[in-house]
């Protein structure tokens, strides 16, 4: 457009830390009334450090806020609110047992003089505006009982309707079909024709291509990049995310790496178009003795749920799984664990007794196979020494109530309970998340050191560095499905987020 | 290795006395309000602390007693059964029922052997304790009002057997157990004692006990080390049915009679014991210990209220202020441990 805009907001040297770390450095940020600025960088760059600041949920830092203009200081998001800016989070927050109507007007609904509300305005209203966004839906259907897809563009639909000049949609696409993304783009077209400034955070880069107008790279607390949608493809924009530099002091993967041929031993376990709701697509793998499969993809994209049905504590809606060519269907998890499959979730909170000491932590898996009737504690101690020694766990006191030990060390102790009588199969979910350099170089030794033994271990995580410090084969999963596979030739970075 | 565990173990107690006594309040409050109590009754009443009146307070404990055994069982795994007393009701009446009545009696009844008649009341509550399991773990429906159902249903078998009648006789094993005494130890505390020793030992020396404590502890944990959750959530449910229906055969035989509604207070006795005794109402904490210090409690509680003048309207009331003082220690414990932890 030739015409010259002044921005509706605008940050000048944005810097923000916590706890000494910095965040953001020094960033500069504008936009344009009647845009949709797509904003990409890896998890931990800053994007959503600095959406929250626009926000009005992160209050301290230092630079310049200016909107339409004027120096602005937001005390809360309800500031920001009042100025006109909304921000739709990564995470559905709708109330599923009220109406979609109500759920449209959530806290503010039209009200008579005696202070009850007009149901049949606010259906009315309701319907006439989600019409406008193409939702053809009856106001007063239980919001629980659509499709998920559609619940999000209600809540997007939502916040677009309260009135916001700025509006910041965090990964709205992952959980919608590709007809509903459609859709989404465009009432964000029609928006923007209405001159609603609109940013976007995604891990999709085909679909912030396909609707920004411009693109904002973060790495690293920086905005290494702003270029027109137009100019710029998903490669090099890939490329502006991970960096070349050795900024990072850690292994950072942008380097090609060359997968070993495929193993020929033994396939441990078979699964076959596992299926699952809008979770899961006809999933199909093997996973061998003596080799490391990774499953990579982005946050949601069916990786927990796969790993669920693996471990027997989700039912699948088709398919079916075998193993070492038996075919299986678990009832629980007991019944995944008999057959030889473990399981170490993402959520350490999720997998260990936080008030028991550490030896009944690691001998919770096993009992069954140290004790019929009476518990052997001597013998419990004695099993649970031996992994502490074995994986260096600290402190090494096996009757400390497991609260009291480091999350790296906790992580372990999550391993640990599977190691004494090793399973044929082991899911590990996000073995590394969150843990520190060395905490995380123990966790592959020992992942390592398994596979050395022989067992299939299957790594699934969101983290390109976790899969490719692992794996020997490499999975890609795409909402739902598996797009692509890496084996016997080179695989880095940019190639996975390139496949995701 | 194993002596700088001790050290550093040491070590660590030493450092942290006041965080250990945090993290033993459930145990030590009850523990103290037991204390306080005898000690108020003793000084309040002559009558109140002989050897006599000691052998009271165990005797008025017992069917409680065998009743919080199972109970404890459900409540560590943070599950509730409200039909505890109903289900204590409908056995001590189906004994009865199997059982030859004086001819006075008017109930159509089926008189059977003893040994049959026990064994088949024992059927009926471990069925109803079933009924409860499939409910909670197949179905699905919350252990509140499952077994708020089955107190229903309980009671409903209850008055169809004895149609508003009273059945006085049971078989004469049961007879003895209830009413009778060897030594001079009334053998209704022996049962209740065996009883609660067994609990103990099941809960802390075997691997079923131990899945009890960890299911209780963090469920989500359990089903993720592959423990079957919903087959130990069933068994607690079945055992507490079980120690129920001993407790209403006992009981009958100790009251000398079977009726309906005879049970009614021994659903808030059983659950208040447990509770009062420091078994955190969240799980995975307490066990039969605290019962039995929940139980003297209750049981000194009632007995002394009888030994000083006292309006016995107003006891009922100051049985709901000391329950509700217990669960705020209780909710207030597990607040203090969960600090003691971080």
């Amino acid at each position: 457009m030739p015409e010259v805009r002044s921005p509706i907001l605008e940050l000048q040297g944005i810097t923000k830390s916590f706890g000494g770390v910095e965040a953001l450095r020094g960033v500069d940020f504008a936009l344009l009334p009647g845009e949709i600025h797509g904003l990409v960088g890896e998890n931990g760059a800053g994007k959503s450090t600095l959406m929250k600041i626009i926000a009005g949920v992160h209050t301290e830092f230092s630079g310049r806020f200016l909107i339409d203009g004027k120096e602005t200081h937001f005390r809360s998001a309800r500031d920001a609110h009042a100025a006109g800016i909304a921000m739709v989070h990564q995470e559905l927050s709708v109330a599923p047992d009220l109406t979609v109507a109500e759920n449209v007007f959530l806290g503010n609904q039209p009200t008579n003089r005696l202070g009850l509300v007009q149901w049949r305005r606010m259906a009315r209203e309701a319907g006439e505006q989600l019409a406008r966004f193409g939702i053809d839906v009856d106001p007063m259907t239980r919001l629980g009982d659509l499709p998920i897809g559609l619940q999000q563009l209600i809540e997007i639909a939502r916040v677009l309707f309260s009135g916001a000049r700025i509006v910041i949609l965090d990964e709205p696409t992952s959980a919608l079909s590709p007809p509903e993304v459609e859709r989404l783009f465009a009432t964000l077209r029609r928006l923007r024709e209405e001159g609603t400034a609109i940013v976007f955070i995604s891990h999709f880069i085909e679909d912030i291509l396909l609707v920004s107008d411009t693109v904002t790279v973060f790495r690293n607390g920086r905005k290494v990049a702003e270029t027109a949608s137009a100019a710029t493809s998903k490669g090099a924009l890939i490329e502006a995310m991970i960096g070349r530099g050795g900024e990072a002091l850690e292994h950072s993967y942008t380097d090609d790496l060359m997968l070993p041929q495929p193993s020929d031993s033994t396939v441990v376990l078979k699964a076959d178009q596992l299926s699952l709701a809008r979770s899961l697509k006809d999933v199909s793998f093997e996973a061998r003795a003596g080799e490391v499969l990774g499953i990579y993809g982005f946050m949601g994209c069916g990786q927990q749920e796969l790993s669920r049905i693996l471990f027997g504590k989700l039912k699948p809606d088709a398919g079916t799984l075998a193993v070492e060519g038996t075919p299986k269907t678990f009832a629980s998890t007991a019944a995944a664990r008999r057959a030889g499959v473990a399981l170490v979730p993402e959520s350490r909170r999720d997998m260990l007794f936080h008030q028991e000491a550490v030896y009944k932590n690691i001998s919770i898996s096993i009992l069954d196979r140290i004790s019929s009737l009476l518990l052997k504690p001597t013998q419990e101690r004695d099993i649970a020494r031996r992994q502490v020694e074995q994986l260096q766990i600290r402190p090494p006191v096996v009757g400390l109530d497991l609260g009291m030990l480091s999350g790296g060390n906790q992580q372990k102790v999550a391993l640990a309970k599977w190691l004494t009588y090793p399973p044929k199969l082991l899911v590990l979910c996000e073995p590394t998340r969150g843990m520190d350099v060395g905490a995380k170089n123990d966790v592959i030794n020992i992942v390592r050191d398994l596979r050395a033994r022989g067992l299939a271990i299957i790594v699934l995580s969101t983290e390109p560095e976790t899969v490719l410090s692992l794996a020997d084969r490499i999975l890609v999963l795409k909402r739902g499905a598996l797009v692509r596979e890496f084996s016997n030739e080179p695989v880095s970075k940019d190639r996975l987020l390139e496949a995701a | 290795m194993a002596s700088s565990e001790t050290a550093f173990a040491e070590a660590h107690r030493a450092r942290g006395l006041a965080p250990f006594l945090r993290s033993q309040m459930r145990n030590i409050a009850p523990f103290l309000t037991l204390i306080f109590l005898s000690a108020f009754f003793a000084f309040a009443s002559p009558s109140f602390a002989t050897l006599d009146n000691l052998g009271n307070i165990l005797t008025q404990v017992s069917v409680t007693g065998i009743i919080a055994v199972g109970l404890t069982f459900v409540i560590l795994c943070a599950e509730i059964d409200l039909s505890i007393a109903s289900i204590a009701n409908v056995t001590g009446i189906a004994v009865a029922y199997f059982t030859l009545q004086e001819s006075y009696v008017n109930i159509a009844n089926i008189p059977l052997p003893g040994a049959v008649a026990i064994i088949l009341s024992i059927l009926l509550c471990a069925l109803l304790g079933l009924v409860n399991a499939l409910g909670l773990t197949v179905i699905g429906i919350p252990s509140f009002i499952m077994t708020l159902a089955m107190m229903q249903i309980a009671a409903g078998i209850s008055a169809l057997l004895v149609r508003g009648q009273i059945a006085y006789k049971v078989p004469g094993l049961i007879t003895t157990l209830g009413s009778g005494s060897i030594g001079g130890i009334p053998w209704i505390v022996i049962v209740a004692a065996i009883m609660l020793l067994g609990g103990h030992l099941v809960l802390t020396y075997t691997r079923f006990g131990r899945y009890v404590y960890m299911v209780g502890g963090n469920r989500e944990a359990a089903e993720y080390s592959g423990l079957n959750v919903k087959l130990i959530l069933g068994a607690v449910m079945v055992i507490s049915a079980v120690c129920s229906g001993i407790g209403g055969m006992l009981g009958v035989a100790h009251f000398g009679s079977a009726q309906q509604n005879e049970f009614d207070t021994y659903l808030l006795d059983s659950i208040a014991a447990v509770v009062v005794g420091g078994t955190s109402l969240f799980g995975g904490r307490g066990g039969i210990g605290n019962t039995i210090v929940g139980l003297f409690v209750l049981g000194v509680l009632n007995n002394g209220l009888d030994h000083v003048n006292i309006d016995s309207f107003l006891k009922i009331l100051i049985r709901g202020l000391i329950l509700l003082a217990a669960l705020i220690i209780n909710v207030y414990a597990q607040r203090l441990r969960e600090k003691a932890a971080e």
